[in-house]
């Protein structure tokens, strides 16, 4: 027991004569500084005793507040459809059949399919597509950060077209899937006969990326269909993989997902330095 | 009289779990629920010796749990019925001995039946009085001895990252278990990498410890084809057949690795103890290989693959997956004390990864209230995290501070080898004060260094 109170009187009494992270009030110097060079993880943190000091805990508070907060902010589908159509990017608003955040939090099952009045409207614009073929589908779910979409999403399908060989209007409407998982795409894709479809969905929130997208590529996709017959581009935020990025890569996997007509682990992410996305302006159509 | 099946009356007696909501086997309500526990308390130890809850001709943990069951070891507790064992294991007869001895005899269904008519505080007072000692570098589970995992993860798998949150690890004490890491990469160049940075980190300050790069089994097996530095071999497990299928594995796989790892003989005390394996509540549902048994029993069935290859570590993953099978911090807490309890009486040196997401009701008292009844109950080794931030894996574990936490709070020490070192090393002064920045700054400019 004696270790224990010798410790309880260093702790308490003066600062031990060293640098961060038992000094306390050092700020990016000292050990702390040269930790967080290397890392975005809490390296160097200051101690009160054997409890963080109070400047590191609230700002960790802060961080898990905003996270998941990420995940039970109100998702305004309305923007993220006046955005596409601001860049000529027609869309179509669905639900998945969770009533509510609760209910696709506890039951992925419900997350994954969409509500039957949105597989009704769903079914009528694929009636009306006339497109030039139903190469890709683009899906936005929400997911599980309700602010990634919103800051992200738009703006990489924006950019996409940019540099893709199809014009908006080629491709069916853009699905934007309101309390969607990963395989809410499928239904979607279904419907549209897509080849390809590309769900670009809100992430698991962590402390320092409340507002990271991933995008799940998946060829031929159909109700049911495997978790590992989809890739995956994760970690799309401002401050992790840019948006720029993002298109790079996504274009490159949608290039070789429709020329391998795969998908999944025998589709690897092994995109050369210099790829440029749609180079041969090639269009995809059998 | 007729018999409800046991697989149902374990499912009714479960303690309120998402999992089992989802699964639709739990109970309507909580009348149903205590009066399958007074059932359950009433039937016999080795009625699940006769009546597997996942058919003996369908699934080879099954057959793994029967044919590798001790009569011998059984005899002590086979007059008892799940009520009666759960008296007797609480009682002042049962001591460490007694658990050495019957452990063999108890399967992971009798175990997980007991912790369903347990409050926590029977599970940490039952859990606190086993001993379960495992070998690598150091010895881990020594009476009076808390160890703790360095999870140094970075978002690229950045060496220089990783050496960072380790240094900063073994600065406050941390990493006597493993320094193990979750690669994101699956190349193997890049695993290989991962491994040759912790291997060098250790032998150049004769640290004794052990690393690890958490991928799959298959990845390992390669990695010590190619001859690279592999300590502790990894794999996460499932309570059935089916389930380990989904995580691309059986036994079988699982015995070809420990022979390969053990055939590197990196072990310097020897012991037989190279597995280190993650479980976690909920697995057997995602894969939909639960077979209508409940979430707990599902994962008290993996301690029975875990115990099969002698591992060194174990730990249950806890709040990870997501609230659709632990729905907030009060299932974290009581999952955590079940799994810990039904793994040390299986004879697993168990530890536990006490975590929680973002996007399930749960903060860090709900974990500081876990670890805490945890370490009462003696709990072999949680994660050691900086600032409790897993920045790769995008959730919240146990941090540096709160290993340092437990040690002053329980008067707990690091393995005694580890602890040496510490102390030779200049991290911790003879006094053994065990804070973060005691032995000054001698420590961290010599490990820097090596950046």
């Amino acid at each position: 027991m004696s270790e224990k109170r010798t410790g309880a009187a260093r702790a308490g009494g003066a600062p031990p004569a060293v640098p961060a992270p038992a000094g306390g009030g050092g700020a990016a110097g000292g050990l702390r500084g040269e930790l967080r060079r290397h890392t975005p993880a809490r390296v160097g943190l200051d101690r009160a005793g054997v409890s963080l000091s109070t400047r590191d805990w609230l700002a960790f508070k802060l961080d898990h507040a905003r996270a998941a907060d990420a995940v039970r902010a109100p998702f305004d589908p309305e923007r993220v459809r006046e955005e596409l159509a601001r860049g000529g990017v027609p869309s179509v608003l669905l639900e998945s059949r969770a009533r509510d955040k609760d209910e696709y939090l506890t039951r992925p099952d419900l997350g994954r399919r969409l509500s039957d009045a949105s597989l009704a409207l769903l079914a009528g614009e694929a009636g009306r597509f006339r497109g030039a073929g139903s190469d890709l589908l683009f899906v936005v779910c929400d997911g599980h950060s309700a602010r990634a979409v919103p800051e992200t999403a738009a703006g990489l399908i924006l950019r996409f077209f940019e540099r893709a060989a199809w014009k908006p209007g080629d491709l069916p409407p853009c699905c934007i899937v309101t309390r969607g998982r990963v395989a809410a795409a499928d239904e979607a894709a279904h419907a549209f006969k897509a080849r390809l479809v590309v769900n670009l969905i809100g992430e698991r929130p962590g402390l320092s990326s409340p507002n990271s997208l991933g995008a799940y590529i998946t060829y031929g996709a159909y109700p049911g269909i495997q978790e590992g017959e989809r890739n995956c581009i994760s970690n799309i935020r401002p401050g992790g993989l840019s948006p720029e990025e993002a298109v790079r890569r996504l274009s490159y996997l949608v290039e070789s997902a429709l020329a391998r007509r795969l998908t999944g682990t025998g589709l690897k992410d092994d995109m050369p330095e210099g790829y440029l996305p749609f180079a041969e302006g090639r269009l995809f159509i059998d | 009289m007729a018999h409800r099946p046991l697989k149902e009356l374990m499912a009714l007696a479960s303690p309120p779990r998402a999992g089992d909501f989802l699964a639709g086997v739990a109970a309507r309500g909580g009348g149903e629920r205590a009066l399958a526990q007074m059932e359950l308390a009433d039937v016999p130890l080795a009625r699940f010796l006769e009546e597997p809850l996942i058919p003996y001709e369908r699934d080879e943990v099954t057959r793994l749990i029967i044919d590798s069951h001790d009569r011998a070891a059984f005899a002590e507790i086979s007059g008892m019925t799940v009520g009666g064992y759960r008296d007797y294991i609480l009682s002042e007869a049962a001591d460490a001995a007694f658990f050495a001895r019957t452990a063999a005899g108890v399967t992971p269904e009798m175990a997980a039946a007991c912790s369903k008519l347990m409050r926590a505080a029977d599970l940490a007072a039952a859990s606190a009085k086993v001993s379960v000692v495992t070998t690598f570098r150091d010895t881990l589970g020594l009476p009076g001895r808390f160890s703790s995992r360095i999870q140094p993860n970075h978002p690229t798998d950045d060496p220089r990252g990783i050496a960072a949150a380790a240094v900063d690890g073994l600065l406050y004490g941390s990493g006597d278990a493993v320094i193990g890491v979750n690669p994101v990469s699956a190349s193997l160049p890049d695993l290989s990498r991962i491994l040759h940075l912790l291997s060098e980190l250790i032998e150049r300050h004769s640290i004794p410890t052990q690393s690890c790069v958490l991928t799959h089994v298959t990845d390992t097996l390669e990695l010590i084809r190619r001859g690279a530095p592999v300590d502790l071999c990894f794999q996460s497990v499932a309570g059935s057949e089916k389930a380990n299928r989904g995580f691309g594995l059986d036994l079988a796989l699982l015995a070809e690795a420990r022979e390969a790892t053990l055939s590197l003989g990196r072990a310097a005390l020897g012991g037989g103890n190279v597995m280190y394996f993650e479980t976690g509540q909920g697995s057997a549902l995602s894969s939909d290989a639960a077979f209508g048994v409940d979430q707990q029993t599902m994962e008290a069935r993996a301690y029975a693959v875990c115990r099969a290859f002698s591992p060194f570590i174990v730990n249950t993953v806890l709040g990870f997956m997501g609230p659709e099978y632990l729905a907030n911090g009060k299932e974290i807490v009581r999952a955590g004390l079940e799994d810990h309890f039904c793994g040390k009486i299986l004879g697993l040196p168990m530890g536990a990864d006490v975590c929680y997401t973002c996007h399930i009701s749960a903060d860090q008292d709900d974990m500081d209230v876990l670890l805490c009844m945890l370490a009462a109950g003696g709990v072999t080794y949680v994660m050691g995290l900086p600032g409790a931030d897993d920045v790769m894996l995008n959730y919240q574990s146990t941090s540096y501070h709160d290993v340092c936490w437990v040690r002053r709070m329980f008067g707990r020490r690091p393995a005694p080898e580890f602890e040496s070192w510490l102390e030779s090393f200049g991290i911790v002064p003879p006094d053994r004060a065990l804070l973060p920045g005691a032995g000054g700054d001698r420590p961290a400019g010599l490990l820097l260094a090596g950046l």
